[in-house]
C-alpha cells in the first residue's frame, strides 16, 4: 500500500496561516468588545502580538491601548524597548504598577529581593477594573505549559477575574464569541497555536526589533536554583554565591530575579532560530523559576487571574 | 511547510492520550524537562514509570481522575508539515469540548482498542466528526501487543471501520496496526507486523490532504472591519474562505446584492494578485458601497440570503432547547436575534434515524428551523464550513449554547 499526497489545493505556508489566524482574532475581538487592551511586556511574544495588531489595523492607528504590568523588577533593556516601540507606533501606553498595589496595601511587599511574579495578578485585575477593559490580548502560547494547552483562544473570566478550566465556553470554528456581562472580561490569545520556533521564524521573517538581551552578550551572572541569574539591582550575591562573566542570552523575559539566562553564542536571528530548533529543554524549564513550584503551578495562577 | 489540523477520537481507555504522547515523544517534540515532569507525575501517582497520557492531560482534575475533560492542543512538526493536534475528551458529558476540537479539524485521528472494536462512544464521536465536516480518517488500531499482533483481530476492526466510513461518507480512511504503549508503527515502523505494508501513523498524517475542504465553494469574504486608507478610500478586511479571489474578480456584496469589482488585495505581507482560503486580507472595491462588518463579499454561485435557516444543531445548554426559544445567532461576523421556529427532530446516534421530539437535551443533536431578525447569507455547511456554520448564544449569560450547521447531512435517514 502506498500513500500519495493529494495536493489538489495550494495550502498556505504555516507562518502565513498563523499570521492570518492571529490577525483575524485581533480584528474580531476589537470589533466585538467595547474596551480591549493589549498586554505588552516587552518580551518577544507580546512584541509579535503588537506587530500583528499593527498589521491588522494598518494604516489606521491601533484601536486599543497597550498595557504593561510593571513589577518594578524588569530588565532595563526591556523597558527601553517598550518605550521606543510605543513611541515608534504612536500607541497609547498604560502602565499598571505592582509598586502602586503595594503602596495601596492591595498586596504585601515581598521585600526588595523577593519575587513579585504572583502579585502581578492583583495589579492586572485592578487595572482591568479601573479602566473598564472588557478584553485583554495576551501573547501566551499553548505550547508553553500544560494548563495553557487547555485554554480557549477567547478565555472567559468571571467578575472575580477567575478562569474555570472545567466550564470553558465551547469555541467552534472561527466563531470567536466575545460577549461578556458587566464586570466580566475576556483574555484573548491570538498566538495560541504558535510554538516558540514559529515565533522566532516569524521574527526573523519580519526582521522585527527586540530587546537586546535576547541576543548573546557578555554578562555577570550567578548560579541559583539551577539557573544563571543576571547580577544587578534585583539579584545580589548571597553568602556563598560567586559571580562570573559568561556569554549568555535570554530565551524568555520576565522579572530579572526569576528569569534565567542560557549560555549561548546566538547573536543573530538566524542563529537563534537554529538554536531553538535544536533545543533539548523547554523555554520555561530552562529559564523560569516561577513555573517550578508544582506540576500545576500555571493552572493555579491562572485560576487566580494570571496572564 | 504547511499546516494540518487534526482532532483525536476514541473511547475512554482506548489509549488516545497515550498515542498522542507517543507521537510527541518519538518525533522529539517534547523537551527533556517536560518528559521529566511526566515521569515525575507518573511515579507520584503510582501509575508506572512513564504514563504518556500525562503529556496531554494537564489539568489537576484530569490527572486525579485519569480522564480527559477538555481539549488539549499539541503541536508537532516534520520537515514538511506542522500539525495542530486537538486531543479531545471521550466522555459523553464533554461532547461540546469534542465538537470544539473537531470543528476546525481537517482530519480525525481515531484510536480503537483492537480487542474491543468500535465502541459506542467512538461511533458517537465519528458521527459528530462527520456532522462537523471532518472528511478524512486515520485509524490507529491500538494495543496490538495485547492480541499478539494477530492480523485477524486487526482485520476485524478494519472491516468495522470500512462499514462506518462508507455509512458516514468519509472521503478517505486508513487503518494502521499500532501499539502506542511500545511505539510500534506510530513514528517508527514495527517489526511485529510483517503482514502490514502500509504507512506508520505519522507517515499517514504527513501524506494526508490539508485544507482542501475550504475550496468546495466559490470565494467568500465575510467583512470583519472597514479600514480607512490614507488619503481617503476604504478597504474591507476579513479572512478568505472558499475558492481563490483575484484582483479583477466580480464580487457581490450581500445581503444588499450590489455587484462590484476587486481592485486591490492586501495581506499581512503586502499587495498581492490573489488570495486563498485561510488568508487574512483587506480588499479595495471599484464602486463606493456602504459595506460594513457582518456583510459578505462573494463570487457566484452565490449563497442564499434568508431569514429562515434549516439547520443541524448540537445543543450544549444546561436547560433543554424547545421551539419558541429566543437566542442570538453569530454567523460569520454578524450577530442577530433568532428564534427556534420549529424543532424538527432529534438524531439517534446509534441508528442515524431522526425522531420527532419536543426538546433537545444537553449534548443531543437535532434538526431545527431558525427565524432570524437580520437576513443572513448562508451556504450549505457541506459546501462551505464558514458561511454554513453558526453558534447560538444565550441572551442572558452570553454563553455559547449550540453549534449549528446549515442543512442536514445526507447520511441521516
Amino acid at each position: 500500500m502506498t500513500v500519495t499526497p493529494l495536493r489538489t489545493h495550494p495550502s498556505l505556508d504555516h507562518l502565513d496561516a498563523l499570521e492570518s489566524q492571529a490577525m483575524f482574532i485581533l480584528r474580531e475581538v476589537a470589533a466585538e468588545c467595547e474596551r480591549p487592551v493589549l498586554l505588552f511586556s516587552g518580551g518577544k511574544d507580546s512584541a509579535v502580538l503588537l506587530h500583528l495588531a499593527v498589521k491588522a489595523f494598518s494604516p489606521q492607528r491601533l484601536p486599543f491601548p497597550v498595557m504593561h504590568v510593571d513589577t518594578g523588577q524588569n530588565f532595563p533593556e526591556v523597558l527601553e524597548f517598550r518605550d521606543r516601540t510605543v513611541e515608534r507606533l504612536g500607541a497609547r501606553l498604560v502602565v499598571a504598577s505592582v509598586q502602586d498595589s503595594i503602596d495601596k496595601g492591595r498586596v504585601v511587599d515581598p521585600g526588595p529581593l523577593g519575587s513579585r511574579n504572583r502579585l502581578q495578578s492583583v495589579t492586572l485585575l485592578d487595572a482591568i477594573t479601573e479602566h473598564g477593559f472588557d478584553a485583554a490580548f495576551g501573547g501566551a502560547r499553548r505550547d508553553e505549559d500544560k494548563a495553557r494547552a487547555k485554554e480557549r483562544i477567547l478565555s472567559f473570566r468571571n467578575s472575580f477575574g477567575q478562569w474555570d478550566p472545567r466550564a470553558q465556553r465551547p469555541e467552534l470554528w472561527q466563531l470567536y464569541q466575545g460577549r461578556v456581562n458587566h464586570g466580566e472580561h475576556l483574555r484573548a490569545f491570538p498566538l495560541s497555536d504558535w510554538t516558540e520556533l514559529d515565533v522566532w521564524q516569524y521574527i526573523e521573517r519580519e526582521r522585527m526589533d527586540l530587546p537586546s538581551i535576547y541576543f548573546a552578550h557578555r554578562r555577570e551572572v550567578l548560579r541559583r536554583d539551577s539557573m544563571w541569574l543576571a547580577v544587578g539591582p534585583h539579584v545580589v550575591p548571597r553568602e556563598g554565591e560567586t559571580t562570573e562573566w559568561k556569554t549568555v542570552r535570554f530565551r524568555t523575559v520576565g522579572d530579572a530575579n526569576c528569569t534565567g539566562a542560557v549560555e549561548s553564542s546566538a547573536d543573530t536571528l538566524a542563529a537563534i532560530v537554529h538554536e531553538v530548533s535544536t533545543a533539548n529543554v523547554s523555554e520555561r524549564g530552562a529559564t523560569r523559576a516561577d513555573d517550578r513550584f508544582s506540576e500545576t503551578a500555571m493552572e493555579d495562577r491562572k485560576r487566580e487571574g494570571y496572564f | 511547510m504547511d499546516l494540518l489540523r487534526l482532532a483525536t477520537i476514541g473511547s475512554v481507555d482506548d489509549g488516545k492520550s497515550t498515542l498522542i504522547g507517543r507521537l510527541l515523544v518519538d518525533t522529539r517534540q517534547l523537551f527533556d524537562d517536560q518528559l521529566d515532569a511526566v515521569v515525575h507525575a507518573s511515579q507520584k501517582r503510582g501509575v508506572g514509570d512513564l504514563d504518556l497520557s500525562f503529556v496531554t492531560d494537564g489539568l489537576r482534575a484530569e490527572r486525579e481522575q485519569g480522564i480527559t475533560i477538555d481539549v488539549a492542543y499539541r503541536y508537532a512538526a516534520t520537515p514538511t508539515r506542522k500539525f495542530i493536534i486537538a486531543d479531545c475528551p471521550g466522555h459523553v458529558q464533554y461532547t461540546r469540548n469534542m465538537a470544539t476540537g473537531a470543528s476546525t479539524a481537517d482530519l480525525a485521528l481515531v484510536v480503537v482498542d483492537v480487542s474491543h472494536g468500535l465502541k459506542e462512544q467512538t461511533r458517537r464521536h465519528l458521527v459528530i466528526a462527520a456532522l462537523l465536516g471532518v472528511r478524512s480518517l486515520v485509524v490507529a488500531v491500538n494495543k496490538m501487543d495485547s492480541v499478539n499482533w494477530s492480523p485477524t483481530a486487526y482485520q476485524g476492526v478494519v472491516d468495522e471501520v470500512d462499514t462506518i466510513a462508507a455509512e458516514l461518507g468519509f472521503s478517505s480512511h486508513l487503518c494502521v496496526p499500532v501499539s502506542a504503549l511500545y511505539g510500534d508503527n506510530v513514528v517508527d515502523p514495527s517489526t511485529e507486523s510483517p503482514w502490514y505494508d502500509g504507512p506508520t501513523v505519522l507517515a499517514a498524517l504527513e501524506a494526508a490532504d490539508a485544507g482542501v475542504w475550504e475550496s468546495a465553494s466559490a470565494a467568500r469574504l465575510p467583512i470583519q472591519w472597514v479600514l480607512r486608507q490614507d488619503g481617503g478610500g476604504r478597504t474591507y478586511a476579513g479572512m478568505m474562505n472558499g475558492g481563490t479571489l483575484s484582483v479583477g474578480d466580480t464580487l457581490t456584496l450581500l445581503p444588499a446584492g450590489v455587484t462590484t469589482t476587486v481592485t486591490a488585495i492586501r495581506s499581512g505581507t503586502g499587495e498581492r494578485d490573489d488570495a486563498v482560503a485561510g488568508l487574512s486580507v483587506d480588499v479595495a472595491l471599484a464602486e463606493d458601497t456602504d459595506a460594513g462588518r457582518g456583510d459578505l463579499l462573494a463570487i457566484a454561485p452565490l449563497p442564499r440570503v434568508t431569514r429562515e435557516i434549516d439547520a443541524t444543531i448540537c445543543w450544549f445548554g444546561d436547560a433543554p432547547l424547545e421551539a419558541g426559544h429566543r437566542l442570538r445567532v453569530k454567523h460569520t461576523t454578524r450577530t442577530t436575534p433568532a428564534r427556534v421556529a420549529s424543532l424538527d427532530g432529534v438524531i439517534d446516534i446509534g441508528t442515524l434515524n431522526v425522531e420527532a421530539t419536543n426538546e433537545l437535551s444537553t449534548n443531543e443533536i437535532g434538526l431545527a428551523r431558525l427565524a432570524t431578525a437580520d437576513a443572513l447569507a448562508v451556504d450549505d455547511y457541506r459546501d462551505n464550513r464558514v458561511t454554513g456554520s453558526f453558534v447560538l448564544i444565550d441572551e442572558v449569560t452570553n454563553a455559547t449554547v449550540a453549534a449549528g450547521m446549515v442543512g442536514r447531512a445526507s447520511f441521516l435517514a
